[in-house]
């Protein structure tokens, strides 16, 4: 107990990164050195395509945040909903049909952790709520963030560097905060 | 051309944003989620190693990099989307009740992508927009490595994989934008 300064929780979320460092992907382990340029170029492409998409849907807008936050339309629903239906669909497929990735490695995907404090789930909807109310406030998650800051909005790159302070802000406090 | 111009429906770029999921998966196993960047964008900063918390101390190109060049690719999108079809007008689009609603908070200009008294580097002289701005950027970025996603590593990645603790974040997204849409929102810009 006394030498565990890392919980062995950390990163069993969407961080990615394990907690040795390593790299945490779904797909197996083997032959990761991951900077294959083809694979990379894909990445790209996936990240543009979305991109289009985040600003010509107005996802990365925040008027519809506020539209969406007053209940007032039915389309960032819409389109949550439907992008989660689709996701969805896809993951069963996957794991019914055992898919591989293009390199042939298996594909995983790991469960969110429920963490060690006494508050079950507290990380969660702790950090989601201070989430929400960055989200609300700035308008934008942050992959709109990106896409808006590409788009010419030049203010967002200060929001981007603020949430850049406030991840170094988390790091620092983590081990004093429930999770 | 023109009706790629207009506002893209619902039913056409939510499927196709949840096609991200099964993409990023096939192509290298990759997991959806954009907040984790800020935490590799703070991990490659060139700042002295002993003064980063260990949560920031790894090797970020073997676990980040796929994801960095990932939103690089977001933000060409953003910017492809503006140069060839135009910087959508979400500011007309939105509902006849949510502009009215935004109007009896002060807001008159209703062009653009995002309102320009709030998103522009002279508006920061208000507190208020400092605050949005500034604190919501902050926010986001905490909360995020806090619950350890954002929109799209949790409300879509982790819902998508039938993930109660996901579940229990997008409630707390929801709870809090709730908060500073009709508690917060009102004092400040009121």
């Amino acid at each position: 107990m006394t030498s565990k300064t890392i919980p062995d929780f950390e990163c069993q979320d969407t961080d990615q990164v394990s907690s040795d460092g390593g790299s945490r992907d779904a797909g197996g382990g083997a032959g990761k050195d991951g900077l294959r340029l083809g694979a990379l170029l894909g990445y790209f492409a996936i990240g543009t395509f979305l991109g289009v998409l985040f600003m010509m849907s107005e996802v990365a807008s925040w008027f519809r945040i506020q539209e969406m936050f007053r209940f007032q339309s039915f389309h960032m629903y819409g389109i949550i909903g439907s992008a989660v239906v689709v996701a969805a669909i896809s993951v069963q497929l996957i794991k019914r049909f055992d898919l591989r990735t293009l390199n042939g490695e298996p594909i995983r995907l790991s469960p969110k952790e429920w963490g060690s404090s006494r508050i079950p789930g507290a990380r969660y909807w702790i950090g989601g709520t201070l989430f929400g109310l960055g989200w609300a406030l700035l308008g934008a998650c942050p992959g709109p963030m990106f896409a808006l800051l590409g788009g010419g909005i030049s203010i967002i790159a200060l929001a981007i560097v603020s949430a850049m302070a406030g991840t170094w802000a988390y790091a620092a406090l983590r081990t004093h905060l429930p999770h | 051309m023109e009706f790629l111009s207009q506002p893209w429906p619902w039913y056409v770029a939510g499927p196709l944003i949840g096609l991200v999921v099964p993409l990023l998966l096939v192509v290298g196993g990759k997991v959806f989620g954009i907040s984790a960047n800020l935490r590799h964008m703070c991990a490659a900063l060139p700042a002295p190693e002993q003064l980063k918390p260990s949560f920031l101390r790894y090797d970020w190109k073997k676990s980040g990099l796929w994801n960095l060049v990932f939103i690089l690719g977001v933000a060409f999108g953003g910017f492809l989307a503006v140069a060839v079809l135009g910087m959508p007008d979400a500011g007309a689009s939105i509902s006849e009740a949510t502009r009215s609603d935004l109007m009896a908070l002060g807001l008159t200009d209703f062009s653009g992508m995002v309102p320009a008294e709030i998103f522009s580097w002279s508006a920061l002289a208000s507190p208020a927009v400092l605050l949005m701005v500034v604190g919501g950027g902050f926010l986001v970025g905490f909360g995020a490595r806090y619950a350890g996603g954002c929109t799209s590593g949790h409300a879509i990645s982790g819902l998508a994989d039938l993930q109660l603790p996901s579940l229990i974040a997008v409630v707390g997204f929801f709870a809090g934008g709730l908060l500073v849409t009709f508690v917060l929102l009102p004092l400040i810009l009121g």
